[in-house]
This record gives structure tokens, sequence and C-alpha cells, in this order.
């Protein structure tokens, strides 16, 4: 354990020295404090930024990490030919990865959170759900960055599974909506929502605006269903599986990894 | 024959010449007010003092003044109905109502006017009735100020607050309505002028039209209603300056309207409703200058509606600005001020350059596939929703504002 936090201490101090991770809180807190002041009222500003949220932070996580895993490839090998656990190597390497870039997005939007309107629940939710957007992809990119060797493929795959989940994804829900449109598909949709952490955040951030529209009938039921209980423990647990499963993954390739 | 008696005679005479007054009190000649209008005769006025009247089924059947002092109770204590006007020109002021029956059979009113015109209904309150004020085949009735409280549970089993059928001519100013099944309904009257009024929490409409021509309300807030404002079957409806607020629902609408023909709809407020506008089957109906906010969809517009004109509308922040369920259009958007567009204004006429489509794609989808609705804001839906505003392929070509304003106004 004591190895475990020695080397997430030594990656936080690695990686806040980054320049991209300077870049990276600059440019939230720029956005988030200039559509503060230009954007107009704050249910406005808060639908602009859950799209950038949503968007950005899978791509930058994705990406970011996936590099990092690459570039500390000889840090690995020096590291793995002393005595430590592969375990707290590499959830040490996860977590000072992680900690890092959850902590550069609650501070370049939680900031202007502050100083411009209190916080409420729907800031808090776009908070969460970004930190845990950030942990899921984190996790994805260990995944495919342990399992293949060559960096070319890796930073490729982590590209197509972004477009996948943040793009393609909806694309085929609104298909199979259209091909099965004689059923009723209110709980498949449901369940299809389920599977891809995206589409999660964004509907966790729906329900606290768009309620007029989402008063319809088919809405009512949504809000239902991810407002109760039930709801919430499926929500939860969908994303705590999706950051947890794919960084599990990653350690069972990285473990029998020959370097 | 004494002096002193035929004395007393020719004043009997003299007084059946010109009104009274006839005290009803606890401690006055007549403690019920049922026997109080017993001895009234036509054009009397019956005054009714502070008190608690447990009475039912009181009738009026020649023309009378009744006033309340000191906020005086009639209780029907659930049961019945509570008083019956069948004379014209009857004032009722300064009560409060208790109490008219539930029934299933009878449309048990607080207040019922039958057949009687130029009646008066003012500075009343009316508390837990099934129909608090029902008016048929009367005209030129004032229903003015009153209070109207009912505590609905469901549809089936609660009447409306004001109820008005085959009425010509009537006002209705000023009222506080709310917890019935209806706030106010009419059907077949015409000539009525609707204003002032709040109706509010009601469980069905918090106003209701059929087959009413030539009415206008106006100056009206309608807020929180089970299914928001109905309009139906009628012709030659102005409406203007009124507020429809925070209906929500699976079938909530802020206005409703179904076969309105020749129409106006001018300066109203509509906001955070599921559906703000609802037009089906309607024609020549001329909406302008009011303002949509933070609606589910603003306006939805069937496909068999026919030359409605929408100009200087504003449109801001709604989820959905139009909705139709056709690719056909036959209504012109001109002039509207649209928060969502993103052209440019180049001469600075204060008009856009480039045209403006409402309808974006994904409300079609939705429109023809409700769970679609849980897509909304993807960033693949924003994507294929940029694609159709240039290049429309399955949205309605002809809905489009060719002159969008930059500012609201």
């Amino acid at each position: 354990m004591n190895t475990l936090l020695k080397i997430i201490k030594y990656q936080q101090h690695d990686l806040l020295r980054s320049r991209w991770i300077l870049i990276y809180t600059v440019i939230f807190f720029l956005l988030t404090d200039g559509l503060f002041r230009f954007g107009g009222d704050a249910s406005q500003v808060m639908l602009s930024l859950m799209n950038v949220v949503l968007f950005v932070i899978p791509l930058v996580s994705i990406i970011f990490s996936a590099m990092y895993f690459y570039n500390s490839r000889e840090f690995l090998e020096l590291l793995l030919s002393q005595p430590i656990a592969r375990f707290s190597l590499y959830f040490g390497l996860l977590l000072g990865v992680g900690m890092p870039l959850s902590l550069v997005f609650l501070i370049g939007v939680g900031v202007p959170f502050i100083y411009h309107a209190s916080i409420n629940i729907s800031q808090a939710i776009l908070l969460i759900s970004g930190v845990l957007l950030t942990w899921i992809y984190t996790g994805v990119a260990f995944l495919i960055a342990a399992k293949n060797d060559q960096r070319v493929r890796g930073i490729g795959i982590s590209i197509v599974l972004w477009l996948l989940t943040a793009i393609i994804y909806d694309g085929l829900i609104v298909f199979i909506l259209f091909a099965l449109q004689d059923y009723p598909l209110e709980k498949v949709v449901i369940l299809l929502s389920l599977a891809n952490p995206i589409d999660l955040g964004r509907i966790l951030m729906l329900l606290q605006f768009d309620i007029a529209a989402l008063m319809g009938y088919t809405g009512a039921l949504f809000s239902k269903f991810y407002g109760s209980l039930w709801g919430s423990i499926m929500v939860v647990s969908a994303l705590t599986l999706w950051a947890g499963i794919p960084a599990w993954l990653g350690f069972r390739y990285f473990v029998r990894k020959d370097f | 024959m004494s002096v002193s008696r035929s004395i007393y005679l020719l004043l009997l005479l003299i007084s059946a010449g010109e009104a009274s007054i006839v005290h009803v009190g606890p401690d006055q000649a007549y403690v019920s007010i049922a026997k109080g209008i017993l001895a009234t005769s036509k054009g009397d006025t019956l005054l009714v003092l502070a008190g608690h009247y447990q009475e039912r089924g009181l009738l009026v059947s020649h023309s009378l003044t009744l006033i309340g002092r000191d906020d005086p109770v009639i209780d029907a204590g659930g049961e019945g109905e509570i008083l019956r006007i069948l004379a014209d020109s009857v004032s009722i002021q300064g009560f409060t109502f208790r109490g008219a029956g539930l029934s299933h059979l009878d449309e048990n009113a607080a207040v019922r006017l039958e057949t009687a015109h130029h009646g008066t209904v003012q500075n009343n309150r009316f508390v837990d009735n099934f129909f608090a004020i029902y008016v048929s085949q009367s005209s030129h009735t004032s229903i003015l100020n009153n209070m109207i409280q009912g505590k609905a549970m469901t549809e089936s089993r609660s009447g409306n607050a004001i109820h008005l059928w085959y009425c010509k001519n009537a006002v209705i100013d000023n009222n506080q309505v709310q917890g019935h099944r209806d706030g106010i309904y009419l059907e077949f009257v015409e000539e009525c002028e609707i204003r002032n009024n709040i109706s509010s929490r009601n469980l069905r409409y918090g106003l209701h039209f059929m087959f009413s021509n030539h009415n206008k309300y106006h100056h009206n807030q309608f807020l929180d209603n089970g299914a928001g404002v109905a309009v139906m079957y009628s012709r030659h409806v102005d409406m203007w300056l009124n507020t429809f607020a925070d209906n929500w629902g699976g079938a909530a609408y802020g206005l409703l309207l179904k076969d309105i023909y020749d129409s106006s709809i001018v300066d109203n407020i509509f906001a955070q409703n599921t559906i703000g506008l609802y037009s089906e089957a309607c024609n020549r109906v001329n909406i302008e200058g009011n303002r949509f906010e933070k609606n589910g969809w603003a306006v939805k517009v069937m496909a068999n509606s026919m030359d409605n004109i929408f100009t200087r509308n504003n449109f801001v922040s709604n989820t959905f600005d139009v909705a139709t369920n056709s690719r056909q259009n036959f209504n012109s958007f001109n002039n509207n001020y649209w928060s969502r567009y993103k052209g440019y204004d180049l001469d600075h006429d204060g008009v856009g350059d480039v045209p403006y489509r409402p309808v974006k794609l994904f409300s079609l989808i939705v429109e023809k596939n409700e769970p679609a609705l849980m897509l909304m804001r993807s960033i693949f839906i924003e994507i294929i929703d940029n694609a159709e505003s240039y290049l429309p392929i399955l949205t309605p070509e002809t809905l489009i504002d060719q002159k969008p304003l930059m500012r609201k106004n």
C-alpha cells in the first residue's frame, strides 16, 4: 500500500507540472467563466456546459490517459525491475492520472460556479458526472493501452471508442427505435441508455433542465424511473461498473503482460 | 274600522309599490333565509346578517337583491343545491356558500341561475361546492369578484367552478377560481367577456370553451391546471394578454385549440407548459405578439390547421419551438423572434438575413417515436439537426420564418 501511495504521489507531481493539464484547467475555467458572463441565465449556461462536459471530458480523458500510459513505458519497466507488486504499480498509475484529471476539472468548472452562482443540485450533478466520466474513460484507456502494445493502434482504438460512445451509439438508438417502432420501446431505451456512460451523464443532467418537455407521457415515464430510488441505484451502479470493470480488466492484462 | 287601522292599510298599499328591505338574522324577525325570501316581493332587498345558516334548496322566483352583511355563511352540509334563481334581475352579494352536495344525477350548484336574465353574482365566497356558479339559458349575467375554492380529488367526482350553458352577453370579471374540475366552463355561450380572472390548480381545464362563438377573454391567468385551457369548436374567439403557465403532464397544454376559426391570440404569455399552444384543425387564427418561454413544445401545429398566421411572437428557451406531424405546412410564420436563431443581420434592419427553420428534425423524430425523447441534447442529435436545417429533407420545407427578428419585441 505504501508503494501505491508513493507512486500516486509521484504521478501527481509529474502530471500537475505538465503543460497539458494546465491548458485543460484554463480552458475549462475560461469556458465556464465566459459562459456565465455572456451566456445569459444559469440554466442556459448549464446546458452549454453539459454539452462540453459530455463531449470533451471523455475525449481528453481517454486520449490523455492512453498517451500517458504509453509514455510511461520506460518508467514502468524501470519500476518493474524493482520488488514492486504489479497491483500497486498499475493502480498507482491509474489513480495518479485519474485524480489530477478530475481535480483540474473540478477546479476549472467548480471555481466559476462558486463566485457566479450558488452551488445547486444541477451543478453538483454536472460536477459529479464530469468526475465519473473522467474515471470511466481513464479506466477504459488503461484497458486499451495495457492490451495493445502498439501505441498507434491503442490511440486509434481509443478514438474509435470515444466516437462510438459519444456519437454513433445515439445514432444506433435512433435506428433501433425506428426499426422496431411498432413495439413499446420505453424500457428498451432505458436499458440502452444504461449501457452508455455518456448517455447516462446526459440523462442525469436532462432531468434537471428540460423538465417541461420531459413531462409528456414518455418523459414522465423516464423521469419516474430515473427519479426513483431503484432508478438512482441502477444509474449509480451502472456508472460504478463502468468505472470499475474496464480498469480491472486492464489490470488483468497488465499482470500477465510480458514487458 | 278605526282611524288608525285605515291609515295602516293605506300605508301598506303605498309601500306595496316600493321596494322594502327584509332583514334576516339570528336576532331578526326572520331567522331563516327561506322564510325571509318568502316575505319579500318583487324588487325587494333581502339583507342577511352575519350568521351560519344551515339551508339548502332556496328558491328565488321574483326579482330580488340578496345582500349578505358581515359575511353570512349558507351551508348546505354537503347535500343538494343551495340557491336557485328563476327570475330576472336578481343580485347576490356578500355571502359565503358552502357545501353544495356531490351528486351523480344532479348538477348541484351553490348558486344556479336558470332562465334568469340580468343576474349579478358578486363579492361572494364559494367553498367546497360541487358546482359553484351554474348559469343556464340566461343573458347579461355578471359574475364579479368571487372567490371560488373547491377540493376536487377526481374528475368524475367534481364539478365546475363557473359553468355557463346556453348564455349570452355574460361578463365574468376578477374571480379567483381553484380546485374544481374546470375553472370556467362555457358551452353554447355567445358574446361573453371573461377578464381578469385567476384560474389555478383545477383538475382538468382552467378554462373550457365548447361551441361558443364571438367571445373574448383577456387579462386572465391560467396556472398549474391539470391540462391547461381548452378552446374547442368555436368561431371568433379573441384572446389577449392572458397568461398560461405551469401546465405539466402527459396531455397538458397551455392552450389547446381544436376546430377554432377566425380567432385571434394576441400578446399572451405561455410559460413552462409541456405544450404551450396546440392547434388542431384551426383555420384563420391570428397569433401575434405572444411570448413562448421555457415550454417543452412552444407550438404544436397539426397539419390539418390552415391559414394561421404566426407573427411578432417571441420564442425563448423552449425545448422545441415548433413541432408538426407532416411535411406539409399551410400556415405562415414571419417576423418572429427565435432565441435559438443563429443568423446575422448585415444591413442592421433588425431582421435576420438568413431564414430560420423552427421545426427541428429531432422534434419530428420525437413526434413519430416518443421514446427518442431520451436522446434530447445528445451530440448526435445536434449534428443531424444542423445537417437537416441546411438541407431540409424530412422537415416541412415551407415552414420557415423568412424574416426572423434579431431582438425580442
